[in-house]
């Protein structure tokens, strides 16, 4: 990997890092780390509005929940990573093949 | 962005819906078109749908104190353009609103507007611009600056849009007033994960054109035929 991705990523991860330690020991019940998606809703309910339809299905609990987020993150992670594999593959069978035609035509 | 099912009127929900649908349609004909004429970039396509599968899936802190999640519906863009994204998107959201009970049916449409139109709709635009750009095609780096900020915008616009369905169906006390509260909760929050977004966006981008510089050529997003002519193919049997 050079050097160029992995200081992107360290960047990346410390974005991600910074709030967990800024707010160290603060949690759900301080009103920490809860999702904007569930904010805007608790804040219309708030204002009196009341959903007309109830979601068709939902997970029955927060572990059903997370099941199903995983799903989606490994459906997608198993798809990137096989075709990254697949092409990497490819690209080092190419290089094998000049390889060998060079030394086929230095044996000539 | 997720709207739940439920918290849009239905004469919003129609509204985007109209809006959505066409978009979708032709995102579905785009896919294809670009399939039937380039069937090598068929990876490609999975990997972009699959890095937004990825990404919507993560729920990340802010330094609000809040969390969120990125969308990964720049990379799509860039590479497809547009209607291709919104046509990804929708199957991004049905998972999600079926299994997850996070989104909702009703309000597919909207949700759809704001991540698989919008947010790619300025992606693509930044990108294209950026094209323009003298030497942003030159090695070095610097067209991952362009991908940089089409995916940083195409983020954070899906949640300006998201802040701004809400604002409109419920302008409470004034759509002006809704908007700073909604634009609170959604848009301040995505900021920082909108740069995570748009740094992984590069990492994977770059990772693509290292590997098949020649189909981003096919595909317009790399013109590199007109600087060094043509370019190998790898041999593919599958």
């Amino acid at each position: 990997m050079d050097t160029k991705i992995a200081i992107l990523l360290v960047i990346a991860a410390a974005i991600i890092i910074a709030p967990l330690v800024l707010y160290n020991g603060l949690t759900e019940e301080e009103g920490f780390f809860t999702g904007s998606d569930g904010q805007g809703p608790e804040y219309l309910e708030e204002q009196g509005y009341e959903p007309w339809i109830e979601p068709i299905w939902s997970p029955p609990s927060g572990e059903i929940e997370v099941l199903f987020f995983s799903l989606q993150a490994a459906i997608g992670s198993l798809i990137i990573g096989y075709f990254i594999g697949y092409y990497k593959g490819l690209a080092r069978r190419r290089e094998d093949e000049i390889d060998e035609e060079v030394s086929q035509a230095k044996g000539k | 962005m997720h709207i739940y099912e439920g918290f849009l009127p239905w004469q919003w929900c129609v509204f985007w819906y109209a809006l959505a649908i066409p978009v979708v349609v032709y995102g579905i004909i785009r896919i294809k078109k670009v399939t039937d004429e380039h069937p090598e970039s068929k990876p490609i396509l999975a990997v972009s749908g699959a890095f937004m599968f990825v990404l919507s899936s993560l729920k990340l802190p802010s330094v609000t104190g809040s969390c969120s999640h990125p969308t990964g519906n720049g990379l799509g863009a860039v590479l497809f353009g547009p209607a291709v994204v919104s046509a990804l998107c929708v199957i991004v959201l049905l998972f999600q609103a079926l299994l997850l009970g996070h989104g909702g049916l009703t309000t597919l449409g909207a949700n759809t507007f704001s991540m698989g139109i919008i947010g790619p709709l300025a992606a693509w635009l930044i990108y294209k611009g950026w094209q323009k750009v003298e030497g942003s095609q030159e090695a070095g780096g610097f067209i991952l600056v362009g991908i940089f900020f089409a995916a940083f915008f195409a983020d954070l616009l899906t949640y300006v849009t998201t802040a701004i369905q809400l604002s409109l169906a419920f302008p409470i006390p004034t759509f002006e007033s809704a908007m700073l509260k909604f634009m609170g909760i959604y848009a301040v929050t995505q900021l920082p994960l909108a740069i995570a977004e748009g740094i992984l966006t590069v990492v994977i981008f770059d990772y693509i054109m290292k590997l098949r510089p020649d189909v981003l050529d096919k595909l317009g997003v790399l013109e590199l035929v007109k600087k060094v002519g043509k370019i190998e193919e790898p041999k593919e049997t599958v």
